[in-house]
């Protein structure tokens, strides 16, 4: 049975493979390549220089970078305290109503990124739907508060919410209900019981959370094009400009290799310490 | 640990303003397209559907949706298939190399879609393959295969392996348990995964911008106007677009239930 197990995994695991091998590992190993490549070169058969990481440095890329990791830090720090009470009502106080929130959450990812911050353009913008209808109401108007660095971590943590709570809600689950019960009869405050019980033994939840929020945000592009008007622009606006107004493979290429690293380190920090089986397969 | 009524009641409510959060710019979207005025302002003076009128017209809209159409149902079959084998790599069978497997699966999904869209853009002229629809179901692949592997993966977990043994003593051959077994224990995880995936697919907006070439998909149309040339067809076609996601969930939610009616007694 052993054996077979063995053949039959290695043989279920193929198709996937084939597909992250030819169109993941191969395409980045390409970037890697072209990102030592000389400036506005299209072909990988030339000497290899680090002219571009050099451009990335003295023209001030590692700025749109820092905006970019800032803003995902921002966001994710947010959503994180605005997610735990909602995630801690999913996992142990609601019963059926954790299931309507569920759906309705998951409902809303299936509707374009774009025209949910378009809706959020159309809601904020001067004579918008807040903003319209309250000098309508009242006389009184305001500013509209796009295009500005608060509105983009706005929308990103309006874009990402539901990938902080369900990793949050999943791991306040798994947070015995005896732990928490044997805390208080002994005498622990609420504040003990968030800090020394159900902080620590959620960690895993916490830790996927933060990891999966902060990294999509990191390489997020639209928030800071739909929403803040380029009143900063991030690092992947960077990347997609070298690639094509720039036509600087070598550029975009090293810029994403900046990003890459960084990501990846993290993303397979985090991925490596998760106990998968135990996190979807409950022990 | 008892939670106080009260608890209860304030973190339900705080529940529902989440909700409302999230569903607030949809509202906008929505009231916008019914407005008559080429160039909107709230409050809204005058309604008209006349917008629907148009862009259901429109030559260049089919256009849009056939190609969102073509790859989405595409993408979900091959993710299904994917899938269901994925899941068995990835929770049904021990095997030497599954864990390493199990983080390779999900790294794409950990992965900025921008930089990864732009990645196979470059890919794809290096290997001379100029980008059309057919290349934006490859990128779409990467990112949604994983997710519904892992879907499929949860209900694979959930599944009694004694019950393809005791097949296997009886003398039935793999691809007979496949078919015959594993198949069917795990079909609602590969439809859930096939929904997923058709509404992520259809959804789907940095990956299609770098993949598609010539060929255009609703998001990137939408994406065009919304950062220069507002097209009063915007709110319109958003709505429509969403609109045409709820129908599906809802038929795949009919389809279920008449399913679970139909299907015959064993």
């Amino acid at each position: 049975m052993k054996r077979l197990d063995s053949k039959l995994g290695a043989l279920s695991s193929l198709p996937m493979l084939a597909v992250l091998a030819l169109a993941f590992i191969a395409p980045l190993g390409l970037v890697a390549v072209f990102s030592i490549m000389p400036e506005k070169v299209f072909s990988i058969f030339n000497m290899p220089n680090f002219a571009a990481f050099k451009t990335m440095a003295e023209q001030g890329y590692y700025k749109s970078l820092l905006w970019s990791l800032f803003m995902a830090f921002a966001a994710t720090t947010i959503l994180f305290v605005i997610c735990w009470p909602l995630a801690y009502g999913m996992a142990k106080v609601f019963k059926r109503f954790a299931l309507v929130i569920i759906i309705a959450v998951v409902t809303s990812l299936f509707v374009s990124e774009n025209i949910r911050l378009f809706g959020w353009v159309l809601t904020l913008m001067k004579g918008g739907l807040f903003e319209g209808y309250l000098r309508h109401w009242t006389g009184v108007g305001f500013e509209s508060p796009l295009y500005n660095v608060g509105i983009i971590i706005f929308g990103i943590v309006y874009v990402y919410l539901p990938f902080m709570l369900f990793p949050l809600a999943q791991g306040i689950s798994m947070v015995p209900e005896d732990a928490r019960q044997a805390a208080r009869d002994l005498g622990a405050t609420r504040w003990q019981v968030l800090t020394q019980i159900d902080l620590p033994l959620a960690a895993p939840g916490i830790m996927v959370g933060y990891l999966l929020t902060f990294v999509l945000a990191a390489g997020a592009m639209a928030e800071a094009k739909i929403l803040g008007g380029r009143a900063v622009i991030v690092i992947a606006d960077d990347i997609q400009t070298a690639f094509t107004y720039g036509q600087n493979w070598s550029l975009g290429a090293a810029l994403s290799m900046v990003l890459i690293v960084l990501i990846g380190t993290l993303a397979i920090y985090g991925i490596a310490k998760i106990d998968l089986d135990k996190i979807m397969g409950r022990g | 640990m008892e939670t106080s009524r009260t608890t209860r009641i304030v973190l339900m409510i705080y529940g529902i303003g989440i909700i409302a959060f999230l569903y607030l710019p949809l509202v906008s979207v929505a009231f916008a397209s019914v407005s008559k005025a080429r160039y909107l302002t709230f409050p809204i003076r005058r309604y008209s559907t006349g917008w629907f009128t148009d862009a259901l017209a429109s030559k260049e809209v089919h256009m849009l949706a056939m190609t969102s159409l073509k790859i989405a149902v595409i993408v979900t079959i091959l993710s299904m298939i994917i899938g269901f084998f994925g899941a068995l790599a990835f929770a049904r069978y021990q095997w030497r190399y599954r864990s390493l497997f199990q983080k390779l699966v999900l790294l794409p999904i950990f992965f900025p879609q921008t930089v990864l869209g732009l990645a196979l853009l470059m890919w794809f002229n290096s290997l001379g393959i100029i980008p059309s629809w057919k290349t934006a179901i490859v990128a779409h692949l990467v990112w949604i295969a994983p997710i519904a592997t892992l879907i499929v993966a949860i209900r694979a977990y959930s599944f009694d392996p004694a019950l393809e043994e005791a097949a296997r003593d009886m003398g039935a051959s793999t691809p007979v348990i496949l078919r015959e077994i594993t198949l069917p224990l795990l079909m609602p995880g590969i439809v859930a995964a096939g929904l997923f995936s058709f509404l992520l697919s259809w959804g789907n907006f940095p990956l299609s911008l770098f993949t598609t070439g010539a060929d255009s998909t609703l998001p990137e149309w939408l994406y065009a106007k919304m950062v220069s040339g507002y097209s009063p067809l915007v709110p319109t076609l958003g709505i429509l677009s969403v609109i045409g996601s709820f129908v599906i969930i809802i038929a795949a939610f009919a389809g279920l239930a008449l399913y679970r009616v139909l299907r015959p007694q064993k």
